[in-house]
């Protein structure tokens, strides 16, 4: 018997028993919707992890020279932080070595930044704002572009001239009714003025990522955010990954010695990378994917059995057709085909509910709930070749209790 | 069919006990069946039921032979092993002259399906097919394909006059359209014997003769049948006779023979 008639046979069965068939289903159906759902959430967070998130705080192929971290989402234990805080800062001395030792084609950004009091004529309340100052390469590093203005130069940094360029909240929040472009903003009491409005950063988990203000490093800010030549960081970003690889070498060498660091020491500084502060995330992930493969797993055990005990009873109801079915020439094989393949078709038709459940399910907590979900096709493949074997695996023992039928007393049943 | 076979005439004894006395010889190709010496035996629960206890067959090609005997004779079981449902724990069975006592599970299953063609007495339609798939499934386990396939089940259908109802469930049709699906079914592989265990055991007689009707035909035409039947006004279609009784063939004789004898001694000669 051919595979396709064996499946439509299988089908047409499922067909006169449809309230019995879904119920057999129900198992393998709610595992696959689990499967496709978890892995969806996975999917999705990690998509928004790496490219929305990450790429927001630590642009690609590059890291950042620092004391300690700049981003912890996976927060830290006592022990680390105290270690952290015992560390040296990072020194205006540091910088020329350090980029001499960069690769040619690497751009590099000293930065530094606190959060400050800001102040406009035209808003009567002052407000703190992030801000920073950058080296012009900051802006290159950053991809970021002006919607109005522009970003200050080399040499505007080298003369320490008072611009400062404004993120879209700053500007509608200061600038509530007037053009920003030339006015002046107090950043610490200190008069700067505006010169450009960076294009909108978008915002992580929610919060906004435009309420900053950015301006040259040399310029007078520089005295409020760190004091006594100390600097938060240099921003390295490489041409490539194999060269990112090659720079952070270089610089933990130059650090390490400048800081006359012993061979068994440990780095009392950071070279931090959107994987390193990934990595809490991928820990999330590690439960997640367990959860995800646990639940579905469960339901596809009970699936199982639901389906191995229809499949026995649709053996014994039907002892009399497999006689008869002997009778006109089917071999054991064929027997064993025709319920192999219809606990398959049946397990198969199953996933294929779950899956379609389950991108639903998806589609709705991404609806409903901030979690970005993405069905992966991966995953949808995984669920199909589940349903099929889950299926084969339950059938065989039934429908070798068929195909071994005696056909007389098979016939003889009723 | 040509004309020779349709005139050859019946086996004499002679012939038959020619051919079944000689064993491990293989039986010229104008034998369909040659059975020698064919043993089965039950073991039910340790206490040995010998449903057939040596018997010797031959039933030549084009033949329409009855069998009968009483209740319990080994009628069904003969039946069995001729169809290649079973295979004797003694003896030996050739089919259209290949010996086939001791072929494996699935040889056997293709010579049922090549060989063989079956009619029961309750009929053993697939319920939930129609009857054109019914009398498709023997070509579906012959690997023809699905055209061809309802090509022949039509054909099949109409030679038993039920091409109107090829789209009919078994549950929509009478009981003597349900055996005439069955025969049909029988026939579509073309098979050397058809063979049938009571065909009319669950017919009123009306029927019953319409059924039989449809058997002459067939052996007109030169298809070999053997029937299992009860009741001597169906045994009268066939042109011989065969009585069991406790598992041996007591008489195996021309139809004519096998009235006299009835008219003179009674039913009792079957029964
Ligand atoms: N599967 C079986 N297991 C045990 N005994 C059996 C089996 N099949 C048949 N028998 C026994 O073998 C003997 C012959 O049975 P069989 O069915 O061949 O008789 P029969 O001539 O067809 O009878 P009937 O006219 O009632 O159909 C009987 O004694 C029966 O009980
Ligand atoms: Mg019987």
């Amino acid at each position: 018997m051919r595979f396709y008639e064996a499946v439509r046979l299988a089908l047409s069965m499922i067909r006169v028993q449809k309230l019995k068939s879904f119920f057999t289903l129900l198992g393998v159906m709610i595992g696959v919707m689990f499967l496709i759902a978890v892995v969806s959430i996975v999917e999705g967070m990690g998509h928004y992890m790496q490219d929305d998130l990450m790429g927001k705080l630590i642009p690609i192929n590059t890291f950042n020279l620092r004391q300690t971290p700049n981003v912890t989402l996976g927060g830290v234990d006592r022990a680390t932080w105290q270690e952290w805080q015992r560390r040296p800062r990072i020194k205006e001395e540091d910088i020329a070595p350090v980029l001499a030792a960069l690769s040619p084609g690497t751009r590099a950004a000293v930065v530094s930044q606190d959060n400050l009091m800001v102040e406009s004529r035209y808003v009567p309340k002052p407000k703190q704002v992030d801000a920073s100052n950058v080296t012009a390469p900051w802006f290159d590093i950053k991809k970021m572009g002006v919607t109005e203005g522009r970003v200050f130069t080399a040499q505007e940094d080298a003369l320490g001239a008072p611009v400062v360029v404004i993120g879209t909240d700053v500007a509608s929040y200061f600038f509530p009714s007037v053009d920003p472009i030339g006015r002046e903003l107090k950043v610490g009491h200190i008069p700067y003025t505006v010169i450009g409005i960076a294009e909108s950063q978008g915002s992580v988990f929610g919060i906004s990522l435009d309420k900053f203000i950015v301006a040259p490093y040399n310029s007078p800010l520089k005295r409020l955010t760190n004091r006594h030549g100390v600097i938060d960081g240099i921003m390295i970003q490489s041409s490539d990954e194999t060269t990112m690889l090659a720079n952070e070498d270089a610089v933990r060498s130059v650090m390490r010695t400048r800081r006359k660091l012993l061979p068994q020491q440990k780095d009392n500084f950071v070279l931090e990378t959107s994987d390193q502060d990934l990595e809490f995330w991928n820990k999330i992930k590690g439960y997640l994917v367990v959860a995800g493969i646990a639940l579905p797993a469960i339901g596809l055990v009970v699936g199982a059995i639901v389906i191995m005990n229809i499949m026995l009873v649709a053996v014994a109801e039907r002892t009399a057709e497999i006689g008869v079915r002997k009778a006109l020439g089917a071999r054991r094989q064929d027997i064993l085909a025709q319920f192999l393949v219809e606990s398959a078709t049946l397990s198969t038709l199953g996933s294929a509910i779950g899956v379609v459940c389950g991108i639903g399910i998806s589609a709705i907590i991404a609806s409903v709930s901030p979690l970005p979900t993405h069905v992966a096709l991966w995953s949808i493949v995984v669920s199909v070749m589940l349903g099929a074997g889950v299926g084969i695996a339950a059938g065989v023992y039934p429908a070798s209790r068929a195909a071994l039928l005696d056909p007389i007393t098979a016939l003889r049943a009723e | 069919m040509n004309n020779e076979i349709e005139e050859a005439p019946l086996s004499t004894t002679a012939e038959r006990r020619a051919v079944t006395q000689v064993a491990g010889v293989a039986p010229g190709q104008e034998w369909a069946i040659v059975a020698r010496g064919l043993k089965r035996e039950y073991d039910m629960g340790g206490e040995i039921v010998r449903a057939l206890r040596g018997v010797d067959i031959a039933v030549r090609r084009n033949e329409y032979v009855a069998i009968m005997g009483p209740s319990g004779s080994g009628k069904s079981t003969l039946m069995n092993l001729i169809g290649c449902l079973d295979t004797p724990d003694a003896g030996e069975y050739w089919l259209n002259g290949t010996l086939v006592s001791d072929m494996s599970d699935d040889q056997l299953a293709h010579v049922r399906n090549k060989e063989i063609g079956f009619v029961f007495q309750t009929f053993n339609l697939l319920p939930r097919s129609t009857a054109l798939q019914n009398v498709e499934l023997p070509l579906v386990y012959a690997g023809v394909g699905s055209e061809e396939r309802r090509a022949r089940a039509k054909e099949a259908l109409e030679r038993v006059e039920l091409g109107e109802r090829m789209d009919h469930r078994p549950n929509e049709l009478s009981g003597g359209q349900r055996q005439r699906v069955a025969i049909a079914r029988a026939l579509v592989n073309r098979p050397a014997i058809l063979l049938a265990d009571e065909p009319t055991g669950n017919l009123d007689s009306r029927t019953s003769e319409d059924i039989m009707r449809v058997f002459s035909g067939l052996s007109d035409h030169g298809q070999t049948v053997i029937m299992v039947t009860h009741e001597p006004d169906i045994a009268a279609h066939a042109r011989r006779v065969i009585v069991l009784r406790d598992g041996v063939v007591e008489t195996d004789e021309r139809k004519e023979t096998f009235h006299e004898r009835l008219t003179a001694f009674g039913s009792s000669v079957v029964g």
